[in-house]
């Protein structure tokens, strides 16, 4: 069993015994529910929305290469700078450099699940430099000193007397139990520190090929503010980000922002397309844009799951998944949670390692119909499963299944099988036989009926 | 070694080599032409300007930002001083733009044009931002600001309310259209920011309940003229 | 019309009386029924592990039992499922996907059947209790089946059809995902069967019976004065 497998099967059993967490969970999510559904209610053809919104994707991630270089050439006819990086340890690097270069101190920065996925918090705070997280979540988080528990609700799962006293160690405020207090503590502390910061880093939501644009969406302001105050704006985003046409946002935009948080909008969606121009009063000297590909094109190069790239990341699929509402979001132990994490995680980091979060499924197909760019998740969930069975088979799995196929191959075994199998139940039921274990643990069995189906059809029916 | 974007370049092409299905469709395949002017699945933004009107004030409403209606400049200019009054505004910013120094100049306040003498210091300081914007979405209740007509990219974020002023006729059905038009205004010379305004800055965090004003403005005003 | 019977391998062994129920409501709409004794298993649970090539085995066997079979009838959204959406995936490419793409045009779920192929609502059942319906995620997700269910229930003489608010939440089966993840599975079905109970319903009702194994097992362990019932059973019921 690989590391991550026996500390996902050890968080995921603690937590889905929480009742009280759990249901905090469920609370904290059910006002999304009623305004996605509001929100829904307003597109006259969601369903085509959907296809419109997957068909932009897909088109641009089917023809990559192109669409990339496109974009590249108009970023950089803007005045942005394009860096490219393989994996993490690059990414890192020129981050690094770039703040060597211009001999900066403090650094603020807004949401970028890029930069969890590269570990870019320890990298700058190692090298010496200031870092702050600005989004109020994952400045919680910061201070928690925890991975976010959700890619979009990054501190969902904390209650407010946590917050509270957190803000009271590291803040020195006075304990309130008022979300809205405990925001302005947020907002008045950061306030001056995107005024002092040299560099601002976000991520990206989408690069528009045709203009050369990048597209942040948010809704606190805190990358409006990372992006205009500081002297160095850095931007890190996948490859696959990247959209052919500006008038694609027209769709995308609010369909990330219905899907994943039951908003008609977010409160910012902003495009920058380079640092600031001539007769601009304010903005960044320089504007940076990381491109990284970290084992993106190994899941580019799968076909059957490359609409895996198409993610907008709304995080649609976390907030329906009864998987995530009921083990959390920590216990997957990855960048990404939920369904979409489950899928490209053994993609981008290991199937060895990852598959246990493909299996750890219902399938029950609740993301698949949530999700806004119709990727195929719980089908792809199937097909990682069935990857690993042929990569890396367990010898259970192959006795097991091999067996029972003996079994089923002869109905007449199947049968006799059967009924041995239904007059030793009650015995049965109290060994430690795999699985039977597992299920008596919390379930019973229906009481086995003295004759089959067959049995009785046959006397039926003589 | 060969460089780090010829080796992504040269990954993306290996991996394209083999197609992959199109998505499962529910509609018909011309679904992906997302450049079809007209979306009619997406939310209603009006067939004429009255019923861009109407759904536009829905949606800043559900917003929860302040919508005032006005039939000229000069009353435009009575409704932001006294909103200035009420509020107690000590210090407020604009927009250096010939719409709005007739009106900044009626405030009993202090009053700076941001974007001539741009001190970010000095804007955290100021009570109330004052812009123009580039149109606005009645479909969203969104409100497009750039750097080039809105002040720069901080006048419109910082301070702790925000108030644009802008005519009647700025007001579009959907966000292509507003996006189209930013285009043909700027042409190849897009300002370097753009950015939809949806709402008083909001956070939701925390438990998942609403708080307005995060890290952007509490307060969210448009002073519509016309 | 000549049926031909799918019964899911549990339900031979562990609930026939919803396999007799099923034959029943439809020897009583005129049909012929048919059961063929060399069925087994549809192949899903070594699906659903990755065993492809396993499953594989079971499908092309279904293929053979069905061949002349005009249309098949199973009382699972989760096997018809597994017939109707997978075996074509399981054997794309094969000399065997034209045979699956006519196997799974002439499958259905036993409501499904009734109301989409057959046209029938009112079966003539009477069964005066209060149920909740539950969705399996298969026959909602896989076959789009939501209306036709409760189009059958509300039909019944007597039958007071009581709304879950959790009637699409999953109840964590999952086939051996039930086993190797016991306490996800068991979390997904508190969530499941509280809501249940609340309803105040007398029972339970799905199209699937693997489902109400787990629904039901919960139930009982639990010791809630709520019982699972297959939708059959409610449809052949005249008391």
């Amino acid at each position: 069993m690989s590391d991550a497998k026996s500390i996902f099967l050890k968080d995921a059993t603690v937590n889905a015994a929480d009742g009280d967490q759990r249901a905090f969970i469920r609370k904290a999510l059910g006002g999304y529910y009623t305004n996605r559904d509001l929100q829904k209610a307003r597109y006259r053809d969601w369903e085509m929305a959907r296809d419109v919104a997957s068909m932009a994707k897909w088109t641009a991630v089917n023809d990559l290469a192109n669409v990339l270089e496109k974009f590249v050439g108009n970023f950089e006819r803007n005045g942005g700078v394009v860096h490219w990086a393989r994996d993490a340890a690059e990414a890192r690097a020129i981050i690094l450099k770039i703040a060597e270069d211009a001999n900066a101190k403090a650094i603020v920065k807004s949401k970028c699940m890029t930069s969890e996925e590269i570990h870019l918090n320890d990298a700058l705070e190692k090298a010496g430099y200031g870092v702050v997280e600005s989004d109020l979540g994952e400045f919680i988080q910061q201070l928690r000193g925890e991975a976010p528990y959700h890619f979009v609700f990054p501190c969902m799962h904390v209650k407010r007397e946590a917050i509270s006293e957190l803000f009271t160690k590291h803040l020195g405020t006075a304990p309130t139990d008022s979300p809205e207090e405990l925001t302005m503590i947020a907002r008045r502390h950061l306030r001056q520190l995107y005024i002092d910061a040299d560099i601002g880093i976000t991520g990206a939501n989408f690069l528009i090929a045709e203009t050369g644009q990048i597209s942040i969406t948010e809704n606190e302001g805190n990358a409006r503010l990372t992006a205009a105050l500081p002297r160095i704006h850095i931007a890190l985003s996948g490859i696959e980000k990247v959209v052919n046409y500006l008038d694609d946002l027209s769709v995308l935009l609010p369909m990330l922002a219905t899907a994943g948080a039951g908003q008609p909008m977010t409160c910012y969606n902003t495009l920058y397309s380079g640092p600031r121009k001539k007769g601009e009063c304010d903005g960044p000297e320089q504007f940076h844009l990381v491109l990284l590909d970290n084992a993106r094109t190994r899941l580019l190069a799968d076909p059957e799951q490359r609409d895996a790239l198409h993610c907008i990341r709304c995080g649609a699929c976390l907030n329906v998944c009864p998987i995530f509402k009921n083990i959390g979001g920590l216990a997957y132990g990855t960048t990404y949670q939920g369904p979409i994490g489950s899928v490209i995680t053994p993609h981008l980091r290991g199937l060895k390692q990852w598959n246990h979060l493909s299996g750890a499924s219902s399938l029950c197909g609740a993301c698949t119909d949530a999700c806004p760019v119709r990727i195929d998740l719980h089908h792809h969930l199937l097909h990682n499963r069935r990857n690993a069975a042929k990569e890396s088979p367990t010898l259970f799995d192959r006795l097991f299944h091999n067996g029972f196929n003996f079994v089923i191959k002869r109905p007449w075994l199947f049968a006799a099988g059967g009924r041995i199998f239904r007059a030793t139940l009650p015995f049965l039921q109290k060994l430690p036989l795999p699985y039977m274990r597992a299920w008596m643990k919390t379930r019973d069995l229906p009481k086995a009926p003295s004759q089959s189906f067959r049995d009785q059809w046959k006397n039926q029916n003589v | 070694m060969s460089d780090a974007r010829s080796d992504i370049f040269a990954r993306i092409r290996e991996a394209l080599k083999v197609k992959a299905p199109k998505p499962h469709l529910k509609g018909d395949a011309n679904a992906g032409k997302s450049s079809v002017a007209a979306k009619p699945w997406l939310p209603e933004g009006g067939d004429d300007a009255e019923g861009s009107l109407l759904i536009l004030a829905e949606q800043l409403a559900k917003l929860k930002a302040v919508l005032i209606r006005v039939p000229d400049r000069a009353s435009a200019s009575k409704a932001l001083a006294d909103l200035s009054l009420s509020k107690k505004w000590k210090k407020v910013a604009f927009h250096g733009h010939e719409l709005l120094r007739p009106i900044a100049a009626g405030l009993s306040c202090e009053t700076w044009e941001a974007d001539a003498s741009f001190d970010k210091q000095r804007l955290e300081g100021c009570d109330a931002g004052i812009t123009t914007c580039e149109s606005i979405v009645a479909q969203l209740g969104s409100i497009l600001v750039s750097s080039a007509t809105s002040g720069g990219r901080a006048l419109s974020v910082l301070p702790h309310v925000h108030v644009v002023v802008a005519e009647a006729a700025q007001v579009v059905p959907d966000l292509g259209a507003a996006l189209a038009l930013a285009r043909a205004r700027h042409g190849e010379q897009l300002p370097s920011m753009l950015s939809f305004i949806t709402g008083p800055s909001r956070t939701g965090d925390i438990e998942r309940i609403l708080v307005l004003g995060a890290h952007g403005p509490k307060e969210l005003y448009l002073i519509l003229i016309g | 019309m000549r049926v031909s019977l799918f019964v899911p391998c549990f339900v031979d062994q562990l609930t026939p009386k919803v396999g007799l129920a099923t034959a029943k409501v439809l020897k009583k709409l005129g049909h012929d029924v048919e059961f063929r004794a060399s069925q087994t298993c549809c192949g899903q649970p070594s699906f659903n592990s990755g065993q492809w090539d396993v499953a594989r085995e079971a499908a092309i066997r279904a293929l053979t039992v069905f061949r002349s079979a005009e249309v098949i009838v199973g009382p699972s959204g989760s096997c018809v499922a597994m017939m109707r959406n997978f075996y074509p995936e399981l054997l794309k490419g094969t000399a065997h996907a034209e045979e699956a793409a006519d196997l799974a045009s002439r499958t259905f779920e036993f409501s499904e059947f009734l109301v989409k192929k057959l046209g029938v609502i009112d079966v003539g059942a009477k069964f005066a209790k209060k149920v909740t319906y539950h969705d399996g995620c298969h026959a909602l997700r896989e076959l789009r089946l939501k209306e036709e269910p409760r189009q059958l229930l509300r039909a019944v003489k007597g039958l007071e059809l009581i709304e879950s608010e959790e009637a699409e939440t999953c109840c964590g089966f999952g086939g051996l995902f039930s086993a190797k993840f016991p306490m996800i599975s068991t979390a997904m079905v508190q969530v499941k069967g509280g809501a249940l109970a609340r309803t105040g319903a007398d029972f339970v009702v799905s199209a699937d019976p693997s489902c109400l194994l787990q629904i039901g097992g919960w139930l009982s362990r639990e010791g809630k004065p709520i019982l699972p019932l297959h939708i059959a059973e409610v449809l052949a019921s005249d008391a």
